[in-house]
Parts: structure tokens; C-alpha cells; sequence
């Protein structure tokens, strides 16, 4: 066991798979000015499932995934990606969490713009790591745009760009997928395709994956749907 | 590197922008050292290509006129041999003079007067060695470039010195930008004074030269010599500085070139600020996917040692090129390999660090940016 992934810290002694959030809260601020971005969130995501997180702006959806991400620490509670607790990772580990075992798809792709499609999923193999990744040209193939291969993002519509986002994060082979308003820039059957392909994907390639969102016309693709008010995290009823 | 040489192509137009700005500055930079090597030839290589390794001039001399104002006495040349450490002594004159040829040409002449078979007579590479003829003079090989020959008569304007070219030494001999000729102490002593052919010069004069040339090994004592023969002693290096114009020269051209280094490092540092703040989306996402902070400094960095290296090595071509067109004018130009070298690498080095001053802002791009709407 090295520092980068600390022994499995479930009480029966396996790690614990997916993604696990418990009890957490994020208080953002200081000093008087404080604000409860997360209230006590507990949440479980097993591999192949897809969860939806829905929520108006401001309501701590996108803090939601910056402590699932590891991209910050939660004020107090838990998180455990893969087995491996965020806290307990120390900063390296996390850098290494994200590339390892996390997949961020963001907003319109967030793509880098000098790269190609098929470059833009070989990026993330220049990051380190001795993982086996996955094939760039085979993913491409698989989000259903092979044939764009070599253009770059300027060249792509809204809805090629996040297919290559999605692609490029599922390169790692990441057992978590943190999906950031996947569909704000698309028009509704387009939204549509780009959920079912999340969710297929999430399914066969068994990753756990919660998407936030404010569309409500995606929900339906989703194993589980919950809504988050002022930090708090209840389930949905449509 | 993936991601380095990727945005180059991809953002060629900005980049070949800049690298272009970088490739005028190497030219200018190597126009800059060749004149400024030029102008370095053109004063003192007359001073440079003597064995001297100190000159003993009249004590308390201002440095910047010494070779116009001083005078010593004869006897101080007798001191100075007997100083330990000195290898040899020798007298040594200099005035500057302007003359014309006997088939019309002006030229203008810095008289170096010597003892014929002293350690500062130069050997000829063509013609005759001083000595046998009292008004032989051995020229500068550059004199002969520009169309006096062996054998040619020489006049000294208003006094009518006669002087005869006896000789030439190879390569360069000027000093104060004037063709260097040496030419027998005794007719150097005589022009000195402005004595016309056949008037008499009075003891006096006769007893008197600039400096004393002093060749020495490591062990001399400068300050105990000039005690000893009432002296003040200049190395030869520090008795540039008294050739007309040499300081100023330097230094104006020092400066410039001082400032261009300096605005290349800031221009560079400029172009990869805001090349980094327009990348800042794409390094927080990057970072978001883990990519280690490290691995994004070291592909910014690789990226701009590559214009640096590219466009410093294209400036450096075209500036050899002209240069080399200039060199065969009258300007004093000379391309330098050494100086070259070392202006190209001073102005990657100095690059680097002004794209690293910028380079750093990737350290401080959070990767929380990456989600939501900041765009």
C-alpha cells in the first residue's frame, strides 16, 4: 500500500467500490461571511449507475462535485472514491485520484483548443501514470465520432465537442464520472443523445457517475434522481 | 512536450508574431556585436597586436588622452628594465598625422615611433624591417588595401616629412581608427615636434617619448616600477581606454545592447502572460483531470525555449548574412564568433526566464474554475 492509496476503509474490510459521500458538509467563507454550501450530504453511487443531481443555481451542485472530485476537501464527513478517502489522500494523492480514478465530463466539453479529437484523449496519457488506457480511436468509435477524429473543438458542434469530452474522460478507465451540466449548450434531441450515451456508458463500462444538471427533460435516462436545496441533498419527486 | 508543440501549430500566427519580434532582436543584437567588435578593431587592434603588457606613462596623466598627452623621459626606459619581473623595456611614441602619398592619396597615420630591433619593432610580413632607411616606415596591411604600395612615398601635411614604405605588417593595425604606421624613433621625435626636414631637434626632444612598452610576466610590481622611474603605468587592456573614442564607443554600444537583452526578456515575458491567462480555462480543466503541475510547467516552458531557440537561430542567420555584406564595406564591422554566441545565448537565457516569470501564473489557476460557468 503506498500513500496514493491508503488501505480500504469500510468497516467489513473491502474497498468500497463507486462513490461514496457521508455526512458531508462544505462551509465556504470565512470569518462572519460564511455560507453552508453542503449540509450534511450523504450519498452512495455503485459502478454502472447513473445518478442525477438537479437543483437551482447556487444550490451547491457544482460543490457537490468539487468534493466528489477531490478538487476540494469537505469541512467535515467523508468521501471515498474507489476505496481511497479524499482527506486522507494528501494533495499529491488527490492529483493522482483525479487522473487515475476520476473522469470529469465539463460544461460545452471544455476542450483544449490546439488539440485534435483523437489528441485530445491521448492527452490525459501525458499526465503520468502507468495505467493502461484505452484506445483513443476504438472510444471515438464508440461515442459515435470516429470520423472526426482529426478536427479540433472549433471544427465540432456542441454536441460533437461533449461526445469527445465524455470520451476523453472515459480514456483513464475512471471508476467515478463527474458530469458538470452536460446539456446546457445543446437543443433538446441533442441533450437527449448525449444523457442516453452517459448512462449506456456508465452501465458497460460499469462506472459510477453522477450528473448535475438543471434539464428535466434528461431525468428519465437516470437510475436515480435527487434534488439539492440551499446544500441539502433529497431525493426528487418529478 | 505533446501539448507544446500542438499549440504552436495551433496558434502559429501569435507565435510566429512573436517570433519574429525575437529573430529582429538577434539580428539587431548580432549588427550590434559586429560593430561593436568593428569599432573595438578599429581603435586598439594597432595597441592589441603589440607584445606589451603594460605601458608606463607620465605620471598623473589623465587616462582617457594618455597616449596623446604623456611624455616620459628616455631614462625612465633604463629604470624600467632593471625592475624584476620585466622581461624588456622599450621606448615608445605616439602622434597621429595626417599625410598624402606621392600618387595623391590621403591617408591618415598613427605614428608609432620605436628603437629599430627593440621587442616592439614589429616584423614585416612583406617588404623590408625599420632600420637601414631613417624615414622607412612598416604600414598597416589594411594601408595597402586601400591602395598604397610598397615603395610609395609618403609626405606629412604642412611640416613635409618625407617617409618611405618599406614594409607591411599582416592584418589589422589601427588605432583611433586611424591605419597604424611604425616608423624609426628618431623620425617619430622629429615629426613630434613639428620640425621640417633638415631643421634641428633640440636634446630636449630627443630625450623624450610618449610611454614606456613593457613586457613582463605575472610576478611584476607595476606600482614599485613606477615609483622607481616616476612613472604611472597602465595594463594594455585598461590602455585601450586612451585610444580616441574607444569609452564612449563601448560604452554607448554596451548600453544598447544592454536594453535589447532586457526588452527581449520583458517582450517574451509580456507575449506568455496573456498567453497564459488565455489558456487559464484549459489549465484548470486540465488540472482538474489531474494533470500535475509540473508537467504543465515543464510543457510551457519547453514551448517557449522553442520560439526562443527557433527564432533566436533564424535572427542569428539573416544577422550573420548581412553582416557578412557589411564587412566587405568601410564601416568597422567584424563578426565574432564567441560574441555571437554569447548574444544568441543571452537571449534565449534571458527569454526563458521572462516566459518563466509568466509561466508561473499556471501554478496559481484553481482547478475549481473548470466547473460551472466560468468561462
Amino acid at each position: 500500500m503506498t500513500a496514493a492509496t491508503p488501505a480500504p476503509v469500510s468497516a467489513t474490510g473491502s474497498a468500497e467500490a463507486g462513490l461514496v459521500l457521508e455526512d458531508v458538509t462544505l462551509v465556504l467563507g470565512d470569518g462572519d461571511d460564511t455560507v453552508r454550501a453542503l449540509d450534511e450530504v450523504s450519498l452512495s453511487v455503485v459502478p454502472g449507475e447513473l445518478v442525477a443531481v438537479v437543483g437551482p443555481s447556487g444550490s451547491g451542485k457544482s460543490s457537490l462535485l468539487a468534493v466528489a472530485g477531490a478538487l476540494t476537501l469537505p469541512t467535515s464527513g467523508r468521501v471515498v472514491v474507489d476505496g481511497v478517502d479524499t482527506a486522507s489522500a494528501g494533495r499529491r494523492g488527490r492529483t493522482r485520484l483525479r487522473r487515475d480514478h476520476i473522469g470529469f465530463v465539463f460544461q460545452s466539453g471544455n476542450l483544449v483548443p490546439a488539440l485534435t479529437a483523437a489528441d485530445q484523449l491521448r492527452l490525459p496519457g501525458r499526465f503520468g501514470g502507468r495505467r493502461e488506457h484505452r484506445d483513443p480511436v476504438e472510444l471515438l468509435a464508440e461515442v459515435g465520432i470516429e470520423h472526426k477524429a482529426d478536427r479540433r473543438p472549433h471544427q465540432l458542434s456542441g454536441g460533437e465537442r461533449q461526445r469527445v469530452g465524455i470520451a476523453r474522460a472515459l480514456v483513464t478507465g475512471p471508476r467515478v464520472l463527474l458530469v458538470d451540466e452536460p446539456t446546457a449548450a445543446l437543443d433538446r434531441q441533442r441533450s437527449q443523445d448525449i444523457v442516453a450515451l452517459l448512462a449506456r456508458e456508465a452501465r458497460t463500462h460499469e462506472v459510477a457517475t453522477v450528473m448535475v444538471t438543471h434539464d428535466h427533460d434528461v431525468l428519465h435516462h437516470c437510475d436515480r434522481v435527487y434534488e439539492m436545496i440551499d446544500g441539502s441533498l433529497r431525493a426528487f419527486e418529478g | 512536450m505533446f501539448l507544446a508543440i500542438r499549440e504552436l501549430r495551433f496558434a502559429r500566427a501569435r507565435f510566429a508574431l512573436m517570433g519574429s519580434v525575437v529573430a529582429l532582436i538577434a539580428v539587431l543584437m548580432v549588427l550590434l556585436s559586429g560593430l561593436s567588435v568593428g569599432l573595438v578593431n578599429d581603435g586598439v587592434s594597432g595597441l592589441q597586436k603589440m607584445p606589451v603588457t603594460s605601458f608606463a606613462f607620465e605620471k598623473g596623466v589623465p587616462h582617457d588622452t594618455a597616449f596623446s598627452r604623456s611624455v616620459v623621459p628616455l631614462s625612465a626606459v633604463d629604470e624600467w628594465k632593471k625592475q624584476p619581473g620585466v622581461e624588456d623595456a622599450a621606448p615608445f611614441g605616439n602622434t597621429l598625422a595626417n599625410a598624402h602619398s606621392d600618387r595623391g592619396l590621403p591617408v591618415d597615420l598613427a605614428l608609432f615611433g620605436v628603437e629599430p630591433g627593440s621587442f616592439v619593432d614589429p616584423t614585416p610580413a612583406e617588404g623590408e624591417p625599420l632600420g637601414e632607411d631613417p624615414h622607412g616606415i612598416v604600414v598597416s596591411q589594411t594601408l595597402l588595401d586601400q591602395g598604397l604600395r610598397i615603395g610609395d612615398t609618403i609626405t606629412i601635411d604642412r611640416i613635409g616629412t618625407e617617409l618611405h614604405v618599406i614594409g607591411a605588417v599582416d592584418g589589422q593595425h589601427t588605432y583611433g581608427h586611424v591605419d597604424v604606421a611604425y616608423l624609426p624613433l628618431s623620425t617619430w621625435q622629429q615629426i613630434k615636434v613639428g620640425a621640417r626636414p633638415g631643421e634641428p631637434v633640440s636634446d630636449t626632444a630627443r630625450a623624450e617619448v610618449t610611454a614606456v612598452a613593457v613586457r613582463a610576466d605575472g610576478d611584476v610590481d607595476l606600482a614599485a616600477g613606477d615609483k622607481a622611474a616616476d612613472t604611472e603605468s597602465l595594463t594594455k587592456e585598461k590602455s585601450y581606454g586612451a585610444s580616441p573614442g574607444y569609452t564612449a564607443e563601448t560604452s554607448t554600444l554596451m548600453l544598447i545592447q544592454v536594453f535589447l537583452y532586457a526588452i527581449s526578456a520583458l517582450v517574451v515575458g509580456a507575449f506568455f502572460t496573456v498567453w497564459t491567462i488565455q489558456r487559464r480555462q484549459e489549465i484548470a480543466v486540465m488540472r482538474a483531470m489531474g494533470a500535475p503541475t509540473g508537467y504543465l510547467l515543464r510543457d510551457s516552458l519547453v514551448q517557449s525555449l522553442l520560439l526562443l531557440v527557433a527564432s533566436a537561430a533564424a535572427g542569428v542567420g539573416v544577422g550573420v548574412g548581412a553582416g557578412a555584406l557589411i564587412e566587405g564595406t568601410s564601416m568597422p564591422f567584424a563578426l565574432s564568433a564567441p560574441s555571437i554566441v554569447v548574444a544568441a545565448v543571452l537571449l534565449v537565457v534571458l527569454g526563458l526566464l521572462g516566459a518563466a516569470a509568466a509561466v508561473v501564473r499556471i501554478t496559481r489557476v484553481d482547478p475549481l474554475t473548470a466547473l460551472g460557468g466560468n468561462r
